[in-house]
């Protein structure tokens, strides 16, 4: 158990520490190794860097040198990442083999290896982590110490102004003023709808009931995010200690969180901390010796996207199927048990403590009129720089596309971007410079969503691209009610049958008429957006449709039963090896001169493609 | 009581008020407006899911679910606009594309809320053909049939099973389109934890879930002339019959059944009434037994056999509790093939027993192992009141018109105790009345008692005989029998006797009944019209205690000797074993 | 293994007694159920017969329930996975990047479906959402090593190297 006044003092004998890693002009002889150890660089083994490091430093007898494990840093392309502080060097890409090296060279003799800089998208040598165009346009709020501390060390937490809100909120503030301060700063839920924050908090307080309990829902499930993940996996304190400020301003006393099984780290991240919260007394019975008690408790997903709908993640906390409630009433009525229950996603809890501290204004300053602060998204794709990126909101897509991620790569064209997962929708070329907040999104056909972007290049073909949406619904779809059930079954299978080449125009309709009617008729969140990928591909891709059913034709080549298998005459050299290879003599020519294919006898197995020397045949 | 907040709303431009709490359906068909609806059954199932009820409400984005959203003041709701029409009938087409369409074969032809509701939208071809969920039939079980290619996923039966009854024998499995109703390990409900109740027949507004038909069993032993047919009819039966043949509920249609199944060729029709007669002498007995010597006390009724199959798969440890009684179509069973069979010199191997029963539960008992004397079946066939519905239509008898006729001498006339069998609290009182008479030896006066009446699922009394106080308690439906079970394994039961029936009210509510749509279960109280229709047989009655029954006199003056003899055990009496819940 | 075979009774007693052992730890409160079966997922590779029956009868939840909750959610299964379980990630950025490329490689590279075992009991296959590598794309999986940046080449060579193992 710590006193206001031992955390206080931690805080400040830690902070003189950590300076270098926030300060590049430090004046220490100490140096700093930061390590990510993010999901994707810990998958690129970036833990057996961290131990090759320490074994080396251990062996050479260096001092003065930590090796620091941190969250993700964001550039998950060019992982695993590696950092030098201060100087702030960014190596990228880093082999276990390659640590030797960096020791040697930079640590001893205060040279940078270059063959381990990276090259920014222009071609120039990236020396330092802000230099890299990838981080000049972001604004880090929610993903404040994600890199920067070792998430598995509550003292790095403290001494970067951690549970600093915590204690604002209990010694100087009354609930109401909590939820006032949160109204004020604009914040909307970052899970997807953007329900203002401050509003269900207060919906909360106010609702009747002894027992109230505080959720935070980490079931971040769509396909191709992993905002949550990565501040769970970087600063799991933040989460807790928003946590307990909601808990303090509704007035519960327990809280849980509900996290994908499938997020190893970011669970076992998450138990240290709160193990750690608790040997600090900031978790359990009179936190920080005020009268103010709070408990919380990690509910591990089993593998179902729906417990992502709140109502659902009630069910399966309560021990049952993931299947949603007919909402009202609403969880802030009605919830775990019947309580009153505040559910928050994970990155807004990771604004809270920054609110508090700044102020409602400081955060309402950034971002656009209705919508505040910052958005992560998590870049990925047909970019260069795939990633994690926090942008103030009303960023447009092309800066985010092409300044920050760095354009489309191989040369391709930008064909459309996905934001929303499963529930959101293509955005075409013409909406590239479209500022991005709940508003703009939804106008164009699209949402924000928990924070998903996926660009797609021209060799991406949107009819599939709304077919791998739907059977992603299909198979998550929970089965209550109807029209999500079997609707989006039969909307699966027309978008099947078009891609096969076997639909009629008449199933276009069907598909909109299916769409229009399961959008409004769904009970949960779920089915009501599952028909958004359609929906927004057939406003701007309507003619791809019609060219699948007109004319059996897929440009992209996507669609294997309608791709055109065809040899460039220019690249053809006459060689033969497709003619002996394919299996239904579709191919003919003389020897030396450019082949043709059959497109009647033609199956499409490919294999001439495979063959072909050439690289003549696509 | 505060008074009840008044809520002032406007449905398709009925300005009404109604009660705060009242859902938007409700309010709905107080107006007038009817709402269609298929996953809705009022109190049990109110879940939202099937999507049929939605209506607009305005200002609000996305459609409102009027089976569980509440009114509000100033509501503004539009039942039928066009969007929403639209929307209903995408579901409908849905649903229905995922349903096997052999309606001219199904056993619901006729009574079935999505074939209603197919005619009502004009439904006459489906937009939205695709891939169907393929199942195999589950008709292992000698009383239930599950036909999940016919099931729209409304989770009325599983209500019915987990919510009403505290079995959850079904439950839904899989997720999305894969989903299904299925029991654990997808195995027949034969192997599991399921009783033979039969309410989720009742619940279900399709035809996949039916009692399993043995009407061509009996049809064949009726025109085979060698074959001696002998029915019987179950108290409730008279109660609902006339139902399927549109007669209000809770007509009293003794008369006619009787006409009918003669003209159907019994050789002999009787009345179970008469058996429960029996078994309320040897059941009063053996209660006074029990109660003199306070042994293996509380003493537990066994007519109903889904209790019976409960009770042997959950609480083993108590069999000895239960009366040793044969339910009264067993023993009336046992009689005909014996004493009948004697007296009027007829081969009992030649006669072939019918029960008519609310129950598909008594199928099942009716096969089981014990039930025989001497190589005979106490009963060959058991078929339920749908099913001899379903007979009569077949062989083209317009039942309404038909005359009454009696029952068969020498066995034909019951006592009202008899007739009371049929609904919950009737054999504790007909036991009561017999056993009381018995202690105090003479003929109370005052032989009714109201305490055990109701709809109630628990009624306790205390009754005072022979200056000794007697407590018993009644329960209906298998939640509330658990409850009492629990509570007698756990020593904190002090009661001496207690009736419990497997179906919620009683067998006038049993299984194998006439079929009510969600709409009828709704507006009117089934059970209490049915249960009154057996009171009133009750009242009707010259003789109301089964022990002043000149049959039941005859006998046992003529064959069983005393309640209780060896011969009365031998043809009357069985016994219980424990079950392994599930059998896989 | 022979003993095994010979006294399936055996077995089940055992694991009953182990989910006993494990079940301890909890409170009889329905809402443990998830957490339960978590690990026996995880202890097991799969949820047997005989541990849902323990389960029902501790948690006093029906059996039928718990089979809707084990069916409901795609962590559980009800047959054990192969000794190498392959996962090829389908969330949208390797869907882009061609996973599904992978994906049918594996399937016709070792004749089994999504969700299904070799008969070996060696291999088996899933696809799954997003792992969260997506920096990685495309990815997939073989137990708890990760495979990022695949190709049909990188793939063969991995199971070639699995199929040589014990």
């Amino acid at each position: 158990m710590k006193t206001i006044e031992q955390i206080e003092e931690i805080r400040k004998k830690i902070r003189q520490e950590l300076d270098i890693r926030v300060n590049s002009k430090s004046s220490t002889r100490e140096k700093h190794i930061l390590v990510c150890q993010g999901t994707g660089c810990t998958s690129s083994k970036s833990p057996e860097i961290i131990e090759t490091f320490r074994k080396i430093l251990k062996e050479e007898k260096i001092e003065n040198v930590r090796v620091i494990r941190t969250g993700c840093f964001g550039l998950c392309a060019k992982g695993p990442i590696v950092i030098i502080r201060p100087e702030d060097t960014f190596y990228a890409m880093v082999k276990p083999s390659d640590c030797e090296e960096i020791i040697h060279t930079h640590i001893i003799e205060g040279k940078e290896v270059t063959r381990l800089l990276c090259k920014d998208v222009d071609g120039t040598m990236v020396k330092k982590l802000d230099e890299l165009n990838f981080y000049k346009k972001q604004k880090r709020i929610a993903l404040k110490n994600c890199g920067v501390i070792d998430p598995e060390d509550i003292d790095e937490y403290i001494a970067f102004d951690g549970y600093k809100a915590l204690e604002k909120v209990l010694t100087q503030m009354s609930p109401g003023e909590v939820i006032d301060v949160v109204s004020k700063s604009g914040l909307r839920g970052r899970g997807g709808a953007g329900f203002p924050t401050g509003k269900k908090w207060l919906f909360t307080k106010q609702a009747e009931g002894e027992q109230k309990y505080v959720v935070c829902n980490a079931d971040e499930g769509d396909p191709g995010a992993f905002m949550d993940r990565s501040i769970l996996e970087g600063d799991p304190h933040c989460v807790l200690e928003a946590m307990m400020i909601a808990g303090y301003a509704i007035g519960a006393n327990k809280g849980y969180i509900y996290v994908r099984a499938e997020y190893p780290i970011a669970v076992h991240r998450l138990s240290v901390a709160i193990n750690q919260a608790k040997e600090y007394g900031l978790l359990g019975t009179n936190i920080l010796g005020t009268d103010f008690s709070f408990d919380i408790e990690i509910r591990l997903g089993a593998g179902a996207f729906v417990c992502g709908e709140e109502t659902a993640l009630l069910e399966s906390i309560e021990g049952r199927r993931g299947q949603p409630r007919v909402k009202p009433p609403y969880p802030a009525n009605k919830g775990l048990w019947g309580c009153p229950t505040l559910i928050n996603n994970v990155e807004t809890y990771a604004n809270i403590t920054k609110i508090i501290l700044n102020g409602a204004e400081w955060f309402a300053g950034i971002g656009t009129e209705k919508s505040k602060g910052t958005k992560v998204f998590a870049l990925g794709g047909n970019v260069v720089n795939i990633g994690l990126v926090e942008v103030p909101m009303g960023t447009t897509l092309r800066e985010i596309v092409y300044d920050i991620g760095g354009g489309i790569p191989n040369g391709r064209e930008f064909k459309a971007a996905q934001t929303g997962g499963p529930s959101g929708g293509c955005i075409p070329k013409e909406h590239l410079d479209t500022p991005i907040d709940y508003e703009s999104l939804s106008e164009i056909g699209s949402m924000m969503g928990s924070g998903g972007l996926i660009v797609m290049d021209d060799t991406k073909c949107m009819v599939n691209i709304a077919r791998f949406y739907l059977d992603f619904t299909v198979s998550e779809s929970c089965g209550k009610c109807t029209p999500c059930r079997i609707g989006t079954k039969r909307m699966l299978e027309i978008l099947e049958r078009l891609c096969e080449g076997k639909a009629g125009e008449e199933d276009i309709y069907k598909l909109e008429r299916l769409a229009n009617s399961i959008k409004k008729s769904a009970i949960c969140g779920l089915g009501q957006t599952a028909p958004n990928p359609v929906l927004s591909t057939l406003k701007y891709f309507r003619d791809e449709y019609r060219q699948h059913v007109l004319y059996y034709e897929c440009r992209a080549k996507e669609c294997k039963a309608l791709a055109k298998i065809e040899i460039d005459p220019e690249k053809c050299k006459g060689c033969g090896m497709c003619k002996k290879v394919c299996p239904v003599g579709a191919i003919s020519g003389e020897i030396k001169m450019p082949h043709k294919i059959d497109q009647e006898k033609c199956i499409k197995c490919g294999s001439c493609k495979q063959k072909c020397p050439f690289k003549a045949i696509g | 009581m505060p008074e009840t907040k008044m809520i002032h709303l406007k449905i398709d431009d009925v300005e009404l008020s109604v009660e705060e709490g009242t859902t938007i359906l409700i309010a709905a068909r107080k107006a007038g407006i009817d709402i269609p609806t298929l996953c809705y059954l009022k109190d049990i199932n109110e879940i939202g899911d099937c999507r049929m009820c939605i209506v607009e409400v305005e200002g609000r984005k996305g459609f409102a679910t009027s089976c569980i959203q509440k009114v509000e003041e100033g509501m503004v709701v539009h039942t039928h606009s066009p969007e929403v029409l639209e929307a209903r009938r995408v579901i409908l087409d849905l649903i229905i594309s995922n349903h096997s369409k052999d309606c001219l074969t199904c056993i619901r032809s006729g009574n079935c809320e999505l074939q209603d509701l197919s005619i009502k939208f004009n439904i006459q071809n489906i937009e939205f053909e695709g891939e169907r969920n393929i199942h195999q039939v589950d008709d292992k079980s000698p009383s239930i049939v599950r036909d999940f290619n016919k099931c729209i996923l409304c989770r009325r039966c599983v209500a019915a099973c987990k919510k009403v009854q505290n079995i959850g024998a079904i439950d839904c499995i899989n997720r999305g389109f894969e989903s299904c109703i299925s029991t654990a390990g997808d195995n027949s409900l034969n192997d599991v934890d399921c009783t033979f109740c039969g309410q989720c027949i009742e619940a279900c507004p399709t035809g996949a879930l039916h009692e399993k038909d043995d009407t061509q069993k009996v049809w064949i032993r009726l025109k085979d002339k060698d074959t001696f047919t002998v029915v019987q009819t179950a108290p409730a039966v008279r109660a609902a019959l006339g139902e399927e043949f549109g007669m209000p509920i809770g007509t009293n249609v003794t008369g006619k059944m009787v006409t009918a199944l003669k003209k159907l060729g019994f050789d002999k029709v009787f009345d179970t009434n008469t058996g429960a007669d029996l078994t309320i002498m040897e059941e009063a007995n053996e209660f006074i037994h029990r109660f003199q010597e306070n042994k293996n006390l509380p003493m537990i009724t066994s007519c109903s056999p889904g209790w019976v199959r409960f009770a042997e798969k959950n609480f083993p440890d108590l069999l000895d509790h239960l009366s040793t009684c044969k339910s009264p179509h067993q023993m009336f069973g046992a009689m005909v093939k014996s004493y009948y069979a004697k007296k009027y010199n007829v081969d009992p191997k030649k006669i072939f027993m019918v029960s008519v029963m609310p129950c598909i539960a008594k199928k099942y008992e009716c096969s089981r192992e014990e039930m025989e004397v001497e190589g005979l079946r106490d009963v060959d066939a058991v078929i339920t009141t749908r099913e001899l519905a379903r007979m009569i239509k077949q062989a083209n008898i317009e039942f309404t018109k038909l005359e009454d006729s009696f029952f068969e001498e020498p066995m034909g006339e019951a006592t009202g105790a008899g007739a009371i069998f049929g609904t919950t609290g009737g054999v504790m009182e007909a036991a009561l009345r017999t056993a009381a008479d018995t202690l105090e030896g003479k003929s109370l006066e005052n032989f009714t008692y109201e305490a055990v009446r109701g709809e109630e699922g628990i009624k306790r009394a205390t009754v005072t005989i022979a200056g000794k106080e007697v407590k018993v308690v009644v329960a209906s439906g298998l939640k509330n029998a658990r409850k009492i079970m629990e509570e007698i394994r756990f020593g904190k039961a002090d009661y001496q006797f207690v009736e419990i029936m497997a179906c919620p009210g009683g067998c006038i509510m049993g299984g194998g009944q006439p079929i009510k749509s969600s709409k009828i279960r709704a507006e009117v109280d089934v059970r209490k019209l049915r249960a009154d229709c057996l009171y009133s047989i009750d009242e009707k009655s010259t003789i109301r205690k089964s022990h002043e029954s000149p049959v039941m006199k005859m006998l046992y003056q003529e064959f069983l000797q005393n309640p209780g003899s060896e011969i009365a055990h031998k043809y009357l009496h069985t016994s219980y074993h424990p079950q392994k819940k599930y059998n896989f | 293994m022979e003993e095994q075979t010979k006294c399936t009774n055996c077995m089940e007693q055992k694991t009953k007694k182990e989910v006993e052992e494990l079940l301890t730890k909890y409170e009889r409160h329905k809402d443990n159920l998830i957490q339960i079966l978590n690990e026996v997922q995880e202890k097991y590779g799969y949820i047997p017969p005989i541990a849902q029956l323990t389960i029902s009868e501790y948690l006093s939840i029906p059996m039928a329930e718990i089979y809707g909750v084990i069916t409901f959610y795609s962590r559980f299964t009800l047959k054990p996975k192969g000794k190498y379980n392959i996962s090829v990630c389908l969330g949208t950025a390797c869907f882009v990047k061609g996973s599904q490329v992978i994906l049918d490689r594996v399937k016709s590279t070792l004749h089994i479906e999504e969700g299904e075992t070799t008969k070996d009991g060696k291999f088996s296959l899933d696809a799954t959402r997003c792992v969260g590598a997506c920096g990685l794309a495309p990815v997939f999986t073989v137990n708890d090593e990760v495979y990022g940046k695949a190709t049909v080449k990188k793939l063969d060579e991995v199971l070639e190297e699995y199929s040589k193992k014990e």
